[in-house]
Parts: structure tokens; sequence; C-alpha cells
């Protein structure tokens, strides 16, 4: 199992729970089945192409990761919204 | 009383009063998000929010009760088919339906949806989205918007809508199939021997029926305000007499199928008020002729800038009431049909949507 921690608004609509066991090969699969299991916030973190909304990052075990990162079992993936402006 | 329900880039405000007495700011929602449009539906009641997350995209939200403790739900089906190449970018308006319970809710990139429920679930209109000649459409400065929703009173499978830059599409049969309804709008910045394709790249701001004439649209083009006699099938120039032929919204009197109100900005290079002066034009003519109506707006130094939903009506004929708002925070209101203004909020965040009800 892969722990998905969310952080920021999202977590509110997943019950204030911030991390997640989820099964999955990659990124992308991993937030495919977040959102299958959560329709509340179907859409807010991938959309319809598939692909992390723009100012969304995610890191798995630290490093930056994209839809298609490998994930394993034991890794850790955090999802959180970009700090922006500047 | 009047309640004003106003979109702005750092959430909603509701407004109650008069333009007599004056408004105050009553609630605020959504808090730092922008909501490119809000609304209430007349007959529900019902408030409408569409947010446009820079983190979390698109959504519509609605409460029975927006000025109270009531909850923001999220719409369900606002959302493009899975896995294509295209996403749900934005809605840029929400407009109820003839048929009890229809909503109709328009977005980028150049899509519409529809609610048979009251707006709580939504399903994407398919005859457009499968329109043929959708790869050819191409966006406006804003995106490729589908903004204006006209209905027809009284027959729910008339509809003209508006999508920039992909010209007016009307349907007969209820959404079921549609047809251009370019004939007579010029789009500038093309050359003479431009393709068919290309002359679709029709740029409408902003598209109003004459509800007691509903053949009869006006609309303010991005070099022009044109009106339609027939239904949106073709388009006359009526535009002298304003000082620019450039702006985004546009009003009319129900009650008076010869009414329009535009608020012309300089150009599309220079999007603020002609000569610095804030001024509605107005007029009762079917655009023969038109009036500038200032009186109670700021009249020196006022570089404003009105988008293509911050400006509506309530009532009809003598008790005609106007609202507009403007990117510098500024609502102004007139109850007297625009004859008068006054200043009814100052200092809101830029103001992208303002709805009158009451």
């Amino acid at each position: 199992m892969t722990v998905v921690c969310v952080h920021g608004p999202l977590r509110k609509p997943l019950g204030d729970r911030a991390e997640h066991e989820l099964t999955g090969d990659t990124v992308v699969e991993l937030l495919k089945r977040l959102e299958r299991e959560h329709p509340e916030i179907s859409g807010w973190i991938l959309d319809e192409r598939g692909l992390i909304r723009r100012h969304i990052n995610v890191f798995v075990n630290g490093e930056r990761g994209a839809e298609g990162t490998a994930v394993q079992s034991g890794d850790r993936v955090e999802v959180l919204p970009a700090i922006t402006g500047g | 009383m009047t309640e004003l329900v106003v979109g702005t880039k750092k959430g909603l405000f509701l407004l109650e009063g008069t333009p007599a007495s004056g408004f105050e700011v009553k609630t605020r929602a959504f808090a730092g998000e922008p909501v490119d449009f809000a609304t209430r539906d007349p007959r529900s009641g019902r408030a409408f929010a569409t947010v446009t997350s820079p983190f979390y995209g698109p959504k519509i939200f609605y409460t029975d009760d927006p000025g109270g403790a009531g909850e923001w739900l999220q719409a369900d089906g606002v959302t493009l088919p899975e896995g294509g190449d295209q996403a749900l970018e934005r809605i840029w308006v929400i407009a109820s339906g003839e048929a009890d319970g229809t909503l109709y809710a328009g977005g980028d990139p150049g899509v519409l949806f529809e609610s048979h429920d009251g707006g709580a679930s939504w399903e994407l209109n398919a005859a457009l989205w499968e329109e043929p000649s959708r790869p050819q459409w191409q966006p406006g400065g804003g995106g490729l918007c589908l903004h204006s929703i006209s209905t027809w009173p009284g027959d729910p499978d008339r509809l003209a809508i508006a999508v920039s830059a992909a010209g007016m599409w009307l349907t007969e049969d209820g959404g079921r199939s549609w047809r251009r309804g370019n004939d007579g709008l010029v789009p500038g910045n093309l050359p003479e021997d431009a393709s068919e394709e290309a002359l679709n790249a029709r740029c409408v701001h902003h598209v109003e029926r004459a509800p007691r004439q509903p053949e009869r649209l006006f609309m303010q083009f991005h070099g022009g305000v044109f009106r339609s006699d027939d239904a949106g099938t073709s388009w006359t120039a009526i535009g002298d007499g304003l000082p620019s032929d450039f702006g985004f919204p546009l009003a009319v009197d129900p009650a008076d199928p010869d009414s329009a109100y535009v608020i012309p900005l300089v150009a599309d290079m220079d999007r603020v008020m002609p000569d610095a002066r804030v001024r509605v034009y107005e007029t009762r003519d079917g655009g023969s002729s038109w009036s500038p109506r200032g009186d109670g707006l700021p009249a020196e130094n006022a570089y404003l800038t009105v988008l293509r939903q911050a400006f509506n009506r309530k009532g009809e004929g003598d008790e005609l009431e106007l609202y507009f708002g403007a990117t510098s925070g500024e609502v102004f209101g007139s109850g007297d049909a625009g004859a008068t203004w006054s200043t009814v909020a100052s200092r809101l965040p830029p103001v992208y949507s303002v709805v009158a009800v009451g």
C-alpha cells in the first residue's frame, strides 16, 4: 500500500483525514483511485484529461512527481496546493 | 428591496438596498476564491456561484439560503467527458430555462450544460459538444467562452447562445441541433480574402433578447453593436452615435423591444471608458440613436472597465433598475432606467458579474 497524504482544503471533504492508503503503480492510478473512493473530490486533483491540475503539486518520497511517476508499496505521496504569487 | 448578487475576484457578495436608500453588504461567500458568475433562479430562489479555483478547477455551487447559514453544495456533472484532450476551464454564465426546473450553464471551451432538476445536477449538451466545426473554433481573449444564453419566452425549444469567438448558435429543437446565426456580422482583423472557415470566427461579446418581441436580439460585438429582427439569423449594425464600437455588457428594458443599454470602452487595445467618463448609452428606437446616461456617475479621471457579465437590470418600464460593476470594485445603480445614478458599493474586489433580484 502507498500512503497518499492530502494537504490544504482537500482534507475537509475527505473527512478531515490527511492520509489515505491506496494501491496503484503510478501517481495517476493512485489519484484516480482516491477520487473514485471519494466522489466529493472528483475532478479536484485531476482534470478530465487525467492530468494533475496546474496548481497542484505532487511529491513522491520528497521528490517532485507527475502523472506517470512509478510508485510502490511503502512510498509516500504528498498532494499539495502550489504556493502561487510572487 | 433589491438584492445584488455580485461575483468578484475574491468571493461572492450579497448586497441589499434600494437605489434611493443605498446598499449594504449582507453576506460574503467563497472568501478568496474567484467567483466568475453568481445569480439566483427567480423561480426557486436558489442561488448559484460558478467558482474557478486556481487549484481545483471550475465548479458550480448552489444553496437555497445564501444569506443565512445555508451550506453551498457542489453541483454534479459539471465536467467534460473523461479521457479526452480538453478540460473544462470556466463556467461563464447560468441562465434559467423556460421549462420547469431547467437551467443552462455556458462555459469554456464553448460548452453548454443543462440541468433539469433545478441546478443540482447537470449534463453536457451533446449536439454542441459534437458540432462538426468545433475543431476550427478559435478562442477570444477570455478563452473559448460561451457567455450568453437567451431563452425564448414560452418556448423551451428555442435558444440563442453566443461563443467568443465561435459566434452565434441557434436551436429550435431544444438543443438537439444547432445552426449558426452570423449573417451580417463582420469580423475585424481578418484579410479580405479570408476563408469561410476563418470568417466564422465571430467575436460576440454579449447578447440579450427583447422578451416582448423575442425575434429581436441586441448584441455587443467585438467591433460594433448589432440588432437582429429574425431571431438571431442575421444582424444589422446599429452602433452609429456611440463613442466607440467596443465594449462588453448589454442590457434591455423588457417592456420596450426598442430599448438597449451598452457601456462602451475606448477600444480592444484600451479597455477603459472613453474620455475617462463613466457613461451608459441608451437607445429607445432600436439603435437608430443613442443617448449618454451619466448623471451621478464619475465624470472625470475615471478609467474603469466593465466586464461582460457585470451589467444587469431588475424590473421594467418606469420601474426599471440598472446596475453595473467595474473591475475597480465599484458598483453603480439607477432606479429610474438610467436617468440618474449613484454608487451603491465601492472598494469591493474586481467585479466579474452583477445580477439584480428581488
